[in-house]
């Protein structure tokens, strides 16, 4: 006999074992069906878990990649120690934040820092024609987009030459392009600022933690100027509005000076990012008396997600091993009695010509249909919580391809470690005494 | 019928001329019961060849059940050689054992036994399933088996859905889809009623009349009469073993 022949004998063999197996357990639906339940649960649970877990820290993860895992951003943050401070200095100019000498000094000292994107923002109304927005005026440079990871999603960046020169050029988000051009093609329009001018070239992508933010609190009341940004140049900026500037709120002026309100410096190596944000630290505190500035390292911020993540999985994984072990022992409980039960079954058989291992083949197929097929049913369940967890509590879920391929073989396994047991109690029956089993 | 109970456990019979299919020598069977030691057979010395029809009859807890296992290679003897066509099987490995069970034997119960949860003609299938034999084949067989004792209609029937009578006849098709050298038989009509008895007895008789082996055990003295060779237990041996003459 070769060995082909061989194979298609085993492999009919297969098929009418796996016919009879559900025979057997058809006979007993309910029991069967109750049977493959914990399976079910088990299987279930792990991928639904997964995917929404997985989903949760996804967002996070997205957020913080579009910072730039290579990034490090300082940001002005306005003194908080202001209470008997602030009374004497209601019409003084306020003077806080990053400055040129901080900036310098990181470009010149810190290892690994490649660029830096300095930006300042002016906050005051934008407008087109008589259409007018609550919006900021963000100075910054011709590499922003390329370093944020911010597409445009029209026109063009605001170029080197043009920020040299000084142009009153402006990039529009897509949420103030949408505002003040609910019309109108936005590029080669003109906005306006106080007493100046700036012509539109191009339209970028909202920031997407921003984009994330607004969505989620809909109705929220929140600043209505986030993320109405007009980018121009720094120079441009500086030019224009100078370097102080006035507000006028609940009935005093407020002054501020604040060079830069926000800085990006980029890393060149990602293993350079955790001491050159060491290093930025020292800096920022030897020149700053108090805490006027915020740093944030995505990459930090990226890993300790990763660990949280890990954490989760964990547990996520111990609870799916009891739920999987708890559905296997049920199912290795309810094979040992049908093998009680059967016992006179398995006596005929062996007079019948069946050898031991038939025997074991038998029953272990049974299990394995048992646990594969509450497998397959809970990888349809799995799938369809965290969909309807989406659809009815807006929350992204990811279901990874290998999640429900590896519930489902882990659930056969399950059929195949916990079925072994009561199929080879099976087959060590003495026939005489199986035949006379009553 | 002379000598009835007083032939010796080595009381010569006729043998027809050829080589026995059965041969059993100073075969003993013992149970370890707590300190005792049970012989539910002793010295038992049989010949059986191809034709044969033998009914084998005693008092109950003799050893006939006992002496038919081992016959069937369902179980093997504590002492003694035991030869199935010419092959000594007495101590062969239970694979080889369940080889020869599925090929040679075919077995009829009182219980009927067959599996419930499948149908009649997968039920007489099940010998052959267990010989690889491929489905389309064995399906044919089966199929041809169960007209044979009358079922022909009942194919997809269940066993549940049968009456005793019909269920037996479905283990009897069941017993000779292997085309086996013997067919044992225990008690085979002991759960039913005289009538179904006798059709079953009658299935027997055209089997012997198509050259067929048959050893049963029957409590029923009528019976008996109706095969040509008698076998008697007592007491786990055997009392009385001849072929009665003339031969039916
Ligand atoms: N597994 C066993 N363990 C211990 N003793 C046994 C076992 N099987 C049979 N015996 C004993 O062997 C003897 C013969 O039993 P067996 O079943 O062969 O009798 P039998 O002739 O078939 O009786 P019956 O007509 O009632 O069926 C009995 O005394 C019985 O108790
Ligand atoms: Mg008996």
């Amino acid at each position: 006999m070769n060995l082909s022949a061989i194979r298609e004998l085993s492999l009919f063999r297969l098929k009418r074992a796996i016919t009879l197996g559900i025979k057997s357990l058809w006979m007993h639906k309910l029991r069967s069906f109750l049977t493959a339940l914990g399976i079910v649960f088990g299987v279930a649970s792990v991928i639904a878990m997964l995917a929404i877990g997985e989903g949760a820290s996804y967002e996070a993860q997205q957020q913080i990649k579009d910072l730039g895992s290579q990034n490090i951003i300082l940001e002005s943050v306005k003194p908080t120690n202001t209470t008997t401070a602030g009374e004497q200095e209601r019409s003084l100019i306020l003077e806080y934040g990053l400055t040129y000498r901080d900036i310098a000094q990181i470009q010149a000292t810190v290892p690994g820092v490649e660029v830096t994107i300095p930006s300042r923002k002016v906050k005051d109304f934008l407008w087109n024609v008589s259409n007018s927005v609550d919006g900021v005026a963000l100075g910054t440079v011709s590499w922003f987009p390329t370093m944020k990871n911010r597409e445009l999603v029209r026109g063009r960046f605001f170029t080197e030459m043009e920020m040299k020169g000084r142009s009153p050029v402006c990039v529009l988000t897509e949420s103030l392009a949408r505002n003040l051009f609910p019309l109108d093609e936005p590029i080669g329009q003109t906005v306006r600022m106080k007493n100046s001018y700036f012509r539109v070239v191009g339209v970028i992508e909202d920031d997407s933690a921003i984009a994330a933010a607004a969505e989620s609190e809909l109705e929220g009341g929140g600043d209505s100027s986030e993320g109405m940004e007009m980018m121009i140049p720094i120079s441009t900026l500086e030019d224009h509005f100078g370097e102080v500037l006035f507000k006028y709120r609940s009935g005093s002026f407020e002054a501020e000076k604040v060079e830069f309100h926000e800085v990006t410096a980029r890393i060149e190596q990602p293993e350079q990012v955790m001491p050159a944000a060491l290093a930025i630290q020292h800096i920022l505190e030897t020149n700053h008396d108090e805490v006027d500035y915020k740093m944030t390292v995505p990459l930090d911020l990226l890993q300790r997600a990763e660990r949280t993540k890990q954490i989760f999985n964990i547990v996520l994984g111990s609870i799916a091993a009891i739920s999987l072990l708890v559905g296997g022992i049920g199912i290795m409980n309810i094979m040992l009695a049908t093998v009680t039960e059967r016992t006179r079954e398995i006596g005929i058989r062996r007079a019948l010509g069946a050898k031991k291992k038939d025997i074991v083949f038998q029953f272990l197929i049974e299990t394995v249909i048992l646990s594969g097929a509450g497998g397959l049913l809970g990888v349809g369940v799995g799938i369809a919580i965290p969909l309807a967890v989406t659809h009815f509590a807006d929350m992204v879920t990811v279901i990874q391809f290998w999640a429900p391929t590896i519930a489902f073989t882990i659930s056969v396994m399950i059929g195949i470690l916990f079925g072994i047991y009561p199929a080879v109690r099976a087959a060590d029956m003495n026939p005489v005494e199986a035949l006379r089993h009553e | 019928m002379p000598d009835r109970g007083l032939a010796s456990s080595t009381a010569a019979v006729s043998p027809p001329q050829s080589d026995p299919v059965i041969e059993l020598r100073g075969v003993e069977k013992h149970y370890q019961m707590g300190p005792t030691l049970v012989k539910a057979l002793r010295r038992i010395d049989l010949k059986i060849f191809p034709g044969d029809y033998i009914s084998i009859l005693g008092p109950s807890g003799c050893g006939k059940s006992t002496m038919l296992n081992i016959l069937g290679c369902l179980d093997q003897p504590s002492i003694g050689d035991y030869f199935l066509d010419g092959v000594d099987v007495s101590e062969l490995p239970d694979d080889e054992l369940s080889q020869v069970r599925g090929k040679k034997l075919g077995f009829i119960f009182q219980s009927y036994n067959l599996i419930q949860q499948l149908s009649v003609v997968e039920n007489i299938e099940v010998p052959l399933y267990y010989q690889g034999m491929p489905e389309k084949e064995s399906r044919e067989i089966a199929a041809e088996l169960a007209k044979k004792v009358g079922l022909g209609e009942r194919l997809d029937h269940r066993p549940t859905e049968l009456s005793g009578g019909q269920q037996q006849r479905v283990a009897i098709a069941r017993a000779l889809s292997n085309d086996p050298s013997v067919i044992l038989a225990d008690e085979a009509t002991g759960n039913l009623d005289s009538k179904s008895g006798s059709d079953i007895l009658e299935i027997f008789d055209e089997l012997n009349e198509d050259g067929k082996t048959l050893i049963m055990i029957t409590h029923d003295e009528g019976m008996a009469d109706r095969t040509p060779r008698v076998i008697r237990l007592k007491d786990g041996e055997i009392a009385f073993d001849t072929y009665r003459d003339p031969p039916q």
